[in-house]
């Protein structure tokens, strides 16, 4: 089990130590390898990476004008550029029916740390629920929220806020 | 001047009324006033609202009656440190102004409990301790504290410590010395559990950490593989609940300090976060995201179905309980915006308790009880308050772009949170403000920090 990894270094009272323990998260931006690490705008997950095919990531990136729907200020109602771009992503999900995805909700770092962690959850949802009602089926789809945790604009100013306010669509999950 | 000040702190405590925002505060008595009061009655330390000046306490090297080796070194030179620590204990609170150890004069081991009243100004105060090595290995480390105007000794203790734990010798003493010059319970001789951030704002690496309230005995519990948030302590300190993102499936784990052991709190396909452990330490209180709404329910640590506590459709989070154990503070938008609410432990009952502009997150209930500290979003700005658990005496404590995450010290009367920089660092900081909101200080760390959580006194 993954989880047991964690445990024994929990065991341990590291020492503040440099290299040693410096983690893989730290991988470059859309290396999906990261442990944790959420993907990029318009990044999808490496977990596919070999093959650029029909079906794969690559080919949904080329597919869909968008990976990334956006959203208002502590919102998490979709827009219908939100809707479009949704129901591309759903149009190319139906004809690989046995690819999975996961939907990443995102908030910007102008919110509390817990609350954030439920809005991207609801946007994530949001995302979710659009591409069911497009006929993809609910088992295909995990959702993930990161809050205020990985945003890809690190700016503080509306610009960056905007891009941060996202639902993300990987493929695999 | 004919300052006479006696070290007998009035108590203002729970009297003292904390001022509302808007309300004009308190104006400071003039000077004068101030210093025929201080002829009659005695010199207050308030903790809560008062314009007082930092009390002056002389703390000297504490002597030993013999020079001996220990694993924490030679008792006259660890008599230093122990004074050393003292000292920045009681400069830390900010309210008290100490002298020493280095500057002052070296006392002999016979002045420890005979002191000489003169030669000390400006002090009013004067702590003298000693450090002496025991035959069983032990040390012990004894604190006096003297009135320097009254002539009087008003606290003498002695606390014997493994050689290792000399430094929770001298916070014991440092909570002795504020304890009697102030009225309130100690909190000094305590640990403070957070997330040590490190790396770029898109790519932050975060750890669990633990150390010293001051500080001291930094240790890393993760090792950064996985983003951890939210630490919270258990009330006897030997396990801690946090959410981690380990395989990707972000929930809340119970992990037990002493031997590494951990696992999930509840089983569950959903998002969990937001834990806290209910005061005899046996539920958690938690939030899970169920198809885009959350709900906090509790759970027994020892294991079975959790019981859902809210239903209302939006994001109920942040839940945390009363000492007593029978209400649960936390924060709804049901309403449409961020508030804070009560309601009793089983979930009945539950009522509205902020009305102010803006929004209110984040809360958490005194140990006291006395208040519920807060984060309170508004104007572009994230400050740190507190309120009754009624909703009233709303004060700011802090003010910057972004402060967050409050977590109480364990005598309810100080409070540490985190302070992020705005811009592209985002770097956060641990900071710590007592309820008077004129003392805040950055707290050290090695690297940045988060998500404090402030441990109960480790001496009950």
């Amino acid at each position: 089990m993954k989880h047991l990894a964690l445990v024994s270094a929990l065991a341990l009272t590291l020492a503040a130590c440099g290299g040693k323990d410096r983690p893989a998260e730290l991988a470059a931006p859309g290396d999906g390898s990261a442990a944790d690490g959420a993907t990029g705008a318009g990044t999808a997950g490496a977990g596919d990476a070999a093959s650029a095919g029909p079906g794969s990531a690559a080919d949904f990136e080329r597919s869909v004008p968008a990976t990334v729907i956006l959203f208002a200020l502590d919102s998490y109602e979709l827009s219908p550029e939100a809707r479009m771009v949704l129901d591309a992503q759903a149009a190319w999900l139906s004809r690989y029916p046995d690819v999975r995805i996961t939907v990443e909700g995102h908030a910007d770092e102008r919110g509390t740390r817990e609350y954030n962690l439920a809005l991207g959850d609801r946007r994530a949802n949001s995302a979710k629920n659009h591409l069911a009602s497009r006929g993809v089926a609910p088992g295909r789809m995990t959702v993930i929220s990161y809050g205020k945790e990985r945003p890809v604009a690190i700016g503080s100013d509306e610009a960056g806020y905007a891009q941060n306010r996202r639902a993300v669509t990987v493929i695999g999950g | 001047m004919t300052w006479r000040p006696i070290l007998l702190l009035a108590l203002l405590g729970t009297a003292a009324p904390v001022s509302a925002q808007d309300a004009p505060a308190p104006a400071p008595p003039p000077a004068s006033a101030a210093q025929s009061a201080a002829e009659a009655d005695p010199l207050v330390v308030d903790i809560e609202g008062g314009i007082s000046s930092p009390m002056t306490v002389a703390v000297p090297p504490m002597p030993t009656p013999r020079s001996a080796p220990t694993p924490a070194g030679e008792t006259g030179a660890l008599g230093v440190r122990v004074a050393d620590v003292v000292a920045g204990d009681l400069r830390a609170s900010g309210l008290f102004r100490p002298s020493g150890p280095a500057g002052l004069r070296a006392i002999g081991y016979g002045e420890v409990a005979a002191p000489s009243y003169g030669g000390w100004s400006p002090a009013q105060a004067l702590v003298q301790g000693y450090v002496e090595a025991n035959a069983d290995g032990t040390l012990t480390i004894g604190c006096n504290l003297f009135d320097l105007f009254a002539r009087a000794q008003l606290a003498s203790e002695r606390f014997t410590v493994q050689p290792a734990d000399w430094r929770r010798g001298a916070h014991r003493c440092a909570d002795a010395v504020y304890g009697r010059l102030t009225g309130e319970d100690p909190y000094f001789d305590s640990r403070v559990l957070y997330v040590a951030e490190t790396g770029p704002k898109d790519r932050r690496v975060k750890r669990l950490a633990l150390m010293d309230a001051d500080g001291a005995g930094h240790r890393f519990l993760t090792n950064g593989q996985t983003t951890v948030l939210t630490p919270r302590l258990s009330p006897d300190q030997r396990s801690v609940v946090y959410m981690s993102y380990v395989g990707k499936t972000p929930r809340v784990y119970l992990l037990t300090v002493g031997t590494g052991e951990q696992r999930p709190l509840i089983e569950t396909p959903n998002m969990t976060f937001a834990p806290r452990f209910s005061p005899d330490g046996r539920s958690v209180v938690f939030s899970m995201a169920v198809a885009g709404n959350t709900d906090i329910y509790r759970v027994p640590v020892a294991g079975g179905p959790p019981e859902r506590l809210t239903t209302a459709p939006g994001i109920d989070t942040g839940g945390s309980y009363s000492p007593d154990g029978r209400r649960i503070v936390f924060e709804s938008d049901r309403g449409g915006s961020q508030q804070l609410y009560v309601m009793n432990a089983d979930g009945t009952d539950q009522g509205r308790i902020s009305f102010g502009g803006g929004g209110y997150a984040t809360p958490v209930w005194s140990p006291r009880g006395d208040r519920i500290a807060f984060t309170k979003i508004g104007g572009g700005r994230f400050r740190i308050g507190v309120m009754t658990p009624a909703g009233r005496d709303e004060k700011l404590l802090t003010e910057s772009w972004h402060d967050e995450g409050p977590s109480w010290a364990p005598n309810g009367r100080a409070i540490i949170f985190f302070r992020s920089a705005q811009g592209a660092s985002g770097d956060a900081r641990l900071w710590s403000v007592d309820l008077t909101g004129v003392n805040e200080r950055p707290v050290p760390t090695p690297l940045g920090g988060s998500d404090p959580s402030w441990s109960p006194l480790l001496s009950r």
